[in-house]
Order: structure tokens, then C-alpha cells, then sequence
């Protein structure tokens, strides 16, 4: 019934925006509500499925994201933090896909990108630099933030290619062991590289990181807002991240539909076949590596500004096979897929087990009686929240047991095709 | 007629085994020609080394009078050879139609920035390679299957479908490794005729691989014999067909089986 509302033009107009509307009011009026906040998010999966002209859906998507989100992130700010993590799975999870669902090539070190992102901006964005570089000219001004959102992409992509160098060779379990390998390396790279020279202070991490600068200041005043650090810097940070992730999926659809991104599929179906139909391997598996690592090297520098503090720990294999999971989960070489698998991932990770935690204690703590047996007695350890690898990886087995494709396994493009109708030039 | 491939005393060893023992090879443009032998007799290697899959110990190998040996399959398919496998060997999880425009990729003249740009530019190219994609799809009988994947085509298309894939490039030699195995005489014949067609129309110069002998007679010009990586046989179809070498390779060295080499 749904699905036939929702394939009606009209119809699912109305039932889109109506869900839309529907759980963003229930969010304001239950604000710590994870379940409306849950379905507020569903709703923004329900307008995908919708059957409606493009524009319209764009128009539709950018309304929610861009007033709504906010508008629902001011009443409770924690949903703002949410969207923001959200928004950088989402990126890494697609420049991941480019990698592994476009190119075939399984990448197990990916969060070391992430990484290499994150320590340029936090060296030079801090006091750090001025341990190893003469005179006294770091942090660097607020402003170069932007600049670093580039400069982020170009250090991904050498360190991409640097990976992708020497794993040219190699395909399948024995490219994921060097990648993987190659993950380990950069983290105890960040971990060591605090002498003789100081260039990461080590496992102490480094702080504080310039955040971007408010250049919109003083127009907020002239319009009689008092900027309060707390309450911009979220929203802020929701809205770049909102860019890059839109700047993000539109690389990743440019790229996919090209001659790039068939050469890149051709690699991962068959690729003898693929190079001696022209596809030169070689500079083509670079490219994907230094695309899908220029990804996770701008949101790298996004979410140290972000955290004004990181350290090695944020950048540990399981973060790795944490955005493999997206991908997986949402299904390999789908785009749609990848922002599902990231928003789903993170959203069971940040709110649902937590607030299973928080509602079991809760029952304990309130004595609760169930068929006559007092939650009081419920053992400490039972706490959702610790669970979380565990969960994740039951859901993982599931998955690959009835939905090996993922959730919105990418489809192929049916194209009309037009032109001549035989002869050859 | 001009020579389009010239090869001279190839050898190609494997361990202790000799795939190929100096074997020399010219192809003229405009031909069709066949290389047949027993199996194990080094065919296919002898493909793999003018695609560059595989480099020989000994021997060169000229197309067009431009080396060819130690260049990658790519730029070897950029000069203008392009190959179907013995084992179809398609992208099974991409439609047949984006098959035909990988196989385009050689002759694609854009670049990272065009793609990401998405200017005018990319537009017309990329429009041409799909107008191009469906001409060929047409030619190839496959046009209203265009949007089905690799994979769930019949037998018979999938072998179309890895021709059709090769022609993409605008190869000037086509080389097909054992196009009709596995069809049914029928639909050998109409690929036969779907050849001559393409070698007629496209200036084409065809190269096969072949073990059906009834095709093989019928479509070539001229037939190479290999056995134990050695050239035994060289000539016209009928000729090849009863040179007791041949036979010999073919049938064993018992008398009484010397009437004729397959059929």
C-alpha cells in the first residue's frame, strides 16, 4: 500500500513531506525522544524511495537538511552532534566505496586517510608546528581552515597513492593484509613521531586545534544576534559538514557515471580482461585510491577542528573496519547505499544502544517489576551500550546471510539509447 | 597487401616446458586467418604474447612495423589489437551496453578534470560513446538487450557480446580465441557471416583461434597449424587439410585414420 502511494507522483509528494512534517513537530514537542528523532530520519529514507522528479526531491532533501535539522538541532543540541558524526561516516563511507564497491580493491587501513587528514590540519591549526618549524607563526590564522580542507585532500591522495604504489600488484586478501598493515603503520607513525622531533607529541594527541572562524560574525550582530560560541559552533560545523558531504556524493555520482568509474568497475569484475580492453591498471587503481583517500583526508581536517583535540586512539583499525561495515552494510558500489550504511551505523552506535543503556538503568534504578521479578536484580553488565561491536557484528552476519547485496544494493542505470541503427564508422 | 603483423621467432618457455618454439607469423591486412592445433599445442600463447599479456624469451613481434613486444595489454590495444578470451571473459555485473563502452576506454579522450567539470565538452564526448555503444550493439544483434546484465545473457550473446566488447576500440587486427566454441552450428555460421561482414565493412583483419574445422575451411583465407608449440603447417584451407603433418598431429600416426583432419 505504502509503495503504491509512494510511486504516485502526487501522492508521494504528500506522504513524504507529511511524514517529513509529522516527525519533526513530534521531535520538537519530544525532544529527547530517540524514537521520534529514529523517525524523523526514516522519513528522510521514505522521501528517497519516493517516486517524484528529481528537482523536487533535491528541493525537498535540502529543505529538511538545511532548516529543519537545524531548527530541530536547537532544541536539542546532542542531535546536532549526531548529524555532524553522521555527515563525516557518511563522507568517509563513500570515498571507502569509491575504493572497494567501485574498484574492487579492499582496503582494510582506510582510517589511516582519516588520519593523515586530521594531524595536517591539527599540526599546523595548533601550537604544535612551532615545536619543529622555526619562529613563533602557528597556530595558523583561523581562516587558513578552509585553505586545509584542500590541502587535506591533496595529503590523502599522495598518501593514497603512496599506498597504492606498492600494493599495485596485489589483489584480494593479500592487498587487504598491506592495507590493513599500511592502516597500523600511520597510527604508530602518530603514536612515535613525538622524537627526536616532535611532530605528532605522540599518544598524548594534540590540542587545542583552531576551529574555523566565524566570518559571518558580524553580520549575525547587524542582524542583532550575539554570537554564542556553543550554540554557532555546532551549527556551523553541521553546515560544513553538510557542504562537504553534498560536494562528496557529487565527486562519487560524477565519478561513478564516466568512463572512470566503468573503467574502476570493469577492474573489480574482471581485471586481465579489463587492461587488455584498454584500461591501464596501473594508473587507474591510483586514482582510485587517491580519490576514495581524499575523502577521508578532508573530513580528516574537518572533524579536528571539530574534536580541538585528537590522538591516536581515534584512528584505530576498528574505526577501519567500522566504515567497511557501512559500505557493506549499505551495499558495495552504491551511493545511496554508503550514506545508509553511515547514517544507520552511527545512529545504533551514538543513540539507539545508548539509549538502551539509559533505559534499562533506568527500569533497574526505578525497580521496575516484570511478571514479577524485580529489575533490580538485573546484572550491571547487561548494558547495550558496551555491546556495540557485538550487536554490530550480529547484524553484520545477518546481513550476509539473507541481504548479502546490503540494503540498497546499487543498481544499474537502464539508459535509453539512441542514434543510429547500425552501420559502423 | 600490406603486412599488419609480423612476428619473428617467438619462443616462450615455462619451466621446463616450451610453449612456443621460434615460431614465425605474418598476417597480411584484410584477412581472415586461422591458427589450429591440438590443444595444449600453444594457441592461445601465442595470442597472449601479441596482447602483451605474456613477454617471449626470444623472438619480436611488429604491428603496423611498431614493436610491440614489452608494451601493457593497454597500450597494446590503443595500437589497435583487441582480443576476446577462450573463457568468455566479460564483466559479468555490468549491462551489455557499459561491456561496449569499457571497451571504448583506449579512444576515450577526457580526462579526471572533464569528468569532474561535467562541461560541454563531457557532454558531447560522452553522448557519442553511448550513440556509438548502441551502433555497435545494433551491428552485433544486441541492441534491445542492451540494458541486461553481462551475466544473464544466453551463451551465444555473451560470445557476441565479447566481440562486440573487442570492436569497441577500433581495433585494425581482431583476434578471437575459440569465438564458436560451444555454439551450435547454426549459430557458428551466423557469426561466421556477422565476420565476413565486419571484415568487409570495418577494414577489419581477423585473427582466430579455432577448433571447428567446418569453420575454420569455410571463413579463412589462410590457416597456421601449431603442435607442441612448433609450426607445422602453413597455407591455404584445403591444402593445410591434407598435409600429413596435420593429419598426423590431428589423428595420431595410425594409417588407416589418414582420410581426413576433422570434419
Amino acid at each position: 500500500m505504502v509503495k503504491r502511494l509512494l510511486d504516485a507522483p502526487v501522492s508521494a509528494f504528500i506522504v513524504s513531506v507529511g511524514l517529513i512534517l509529522v516527525t519533526a513537530y513530534a521531535v520538537s514537542h519530544f525532544p529527547r525522544s530517540i524514537v521520534a528523532f529514529m523517525l524523523f530520519q526514516a522519513s528522510i529514507l521514505v522521501l528517497y524511495f519516493a517516486r517524484m522528479p528529481g528537482w523536487v526531491k533535491g528541493t525537498l532533501a535540502a529543505a529538511t537538511l538545511g532548516v529543519l535539522m537545524p531548527l530541530l538541532g536547537s532544541i536539542n543540541g546532542y542531535y546536532l552532534e549526531i548529524a555532524i558524526q553522521v555527515g563525516i561516516f557518511v563522507a568517509l563511507a563513500l570515498g571507502l566505496n569509491i575504493v572497494v564497491g567501485l574498484a574492487g580493491l579492499l582496503d582494510l587501513g582506510y582510517v589511516a586517510f582519516f588520519a593523515v587528514g586530521a594531524y595536517t590540519w591539527a599540526v599546523f591549526g595548533s601550537p604544535q608546528a612551532n615545536l619543529f618549524l622555526p619562529g613563533e607563526h602557528f597556530p595558523l590564522a583561523q581562516g587558513w581552515f578552509f585553505l586545509f580542507l584542500l590541502v587535506g585532500v591533496g595529503m590523502a591522495a599522495g598518501a593514497g597513492i603512496l599506498l597504492g604504489l606498492p600494493v599495485l600488484r596485489l589483489h584480494g586478501d593479500y592487498l587487504a593484509i598491506v592495507t590493513l598493515g599500511f592502516g597500523e603503520v600511520i597510527r604508530v607513525l602518530a603514536n612515535n613521531l613525538d622524537k627526536p622531533i616532535n611532530f605528532t607529541n605522540g599518544p598524548k594527541g594534540i590540542t587545542p586545534i583552531s576551529r574555523p572562524p566565524i566570518f559571518f560574525d558580524p553580520l549575525l550582530r547587524a542582524i542583532g544576534i550575539t554570537s554564542d560560541p556553543n550554540v554557532i559552533y555546532p551549527l556551523y560545523l553541521y553546515f560544513i559538514v553538510l557542504a562537504i558531504v553534498g560536494v562528496t556524493v557529487l565527486v562519487n555520482r560524477r565519478l561513478e557515471d564516466s568512463h572512470i568509474g566503468r573503467a574502476w568497475e570493469a577492474i573489480r569484475e574482471d581485471q586481465t580482461a579489463a587492461q587488455a580492453m584498454g584500461v591501464p591498471l596501473v594508473r587507474s587503481k591510483l586514482l582510485a585510491f587517491a580519490c576514495g583517500a581524499s575523502f577521508a583526508g578532508t573530513v580528516g581536517v574537518l572533524f579536528s577542528a571539530k574534536q580541538v583535540f585528537i590522538n591516536p586512539e581515534s584512528f584505530t583499525f576498528m574505526e577501519s573496519i567500522g566504515v567497511l561495515a557501512m559500505v557493506i552494510l549499505g551495499g558495495m558500489g552504491s551511493i545511496p547505499g554508503a550514506i545508509l550504511g553511515a547514517t544507520v551505523v552511527t545512529v545504533l552506535n551514538l543513540q539507539v544502544l545508548k539509549g538502551l543503556s539509559l533505559w534499562l538503568n533506568e527500569l533497574r534504578n526505578a525497580g521496575t517489576t516484570i511478571f514479577g521479578w524485580s529489575l533490580v536484580n538485573l546484572p550491571t553488565q547487561l548494558e547495550p551500550a558496551k555491546y556495540e561491536r557485538m550487536v554490530f557484528g550480529l547484524i553484520l552476519v545477518l546481513m550476509m546471510i539473507f541481504r548479502p547485496q546490503g540494503i540498497l544494493p546499487a543498481r544499474r542505470r537502464h539508459r535509453e539509447l539512441t542514434g543510429g541503427t547500425g552501420e559502423p564508422h | 597487401m600490406a603486412v599488419l603483423l609480423e612476428a619473428r621467432g617467438i619462443s616462450k618457455r615455462f619451466g621446463g616446458l616450451t610453449a612456443l618454439d621460434s615460431v614465425d607469423f605474418t598476417l597480411e591486412e584484410g584477412r581472415i586467418a586461422s591458427i589450429i592445433g591440438p590443444n595444449g599445442a600453444g594457441k592461445t600463447t601465442f595470442f597472449n604474447v601479441f596482447t602483451g599479456i605474456y613477454v617471449p624469451e626470444e623472438g619480436t613481434v611488429t604491428f603496423r612495423g611498431t614493436p610491440v613486444l614489452g608494451k601493457r595489454p593497454d597500450q597494446i590495444t590503443a595500437l589497435g589489437i583487441c582480443r576476446t578470451f577462450q573463457n568468455i571473459r566479460l564483466f559479468s555485473n555490468m549491462t551489455a551496453v557499459e561491456n561496449v563502452l569499457v571497451g571504448m576506454h583506449a579512444r576515450i579522450p577526457l580526462g579526471l578534470w572533464d569528468v569532474l567539470g561535467r562541461g560541454p565538452r563531457w557532454v558531447r564526448e560522452e553522448g557519442s560513446l553511448w550513440v556509438r555503444a548502441g551502433e555497435l550493439l545494433s551491428l552485433i544483434g544486441l541492441r534491445p538487450k542492451a540494458n541486461e546484465l553481462a551475466r544473464n545473457l544466453p551463451y551465444g550473446d555473451q560470445r557476441r557480446l565479447e566481440i562486440g566488447r573487442a570492436l569497441a576500440s577500433r581495433p585494425a587486427l581482431l583476434l578471437l580465441d575459440e569465438p564458436t566454441a560451444g555454439m551450435t552450428q547454426g549459430e557458428a555460421r551466423s557469426l561466421m557471416d556477422l565476420l565476413r561482414r565486419l571484415v568487409r565493412e570495418l577494414s577489419l583483419t581477423v585473427l582466430l583461434i579455432e577448433h571447428n574445422m567446418r569453420v575454420v575451411m569455410e571463413v579463412s583465407d589462410r590457416v597456421t597449424v601449431l603442435d607442441y608449440g612448433q609450426k607445422i603447417a602453413e597455407g591455404q584451407a584445403a591444402e593445410v587439410q591434407r598435409n600429413p603433418r596435420v593429419i598426423e598431429a590431428y589423428l595420431g600416426r595410425n594409417r588407416y585414420a589418414a582420410g581426413s583432419a576433422g570434419g
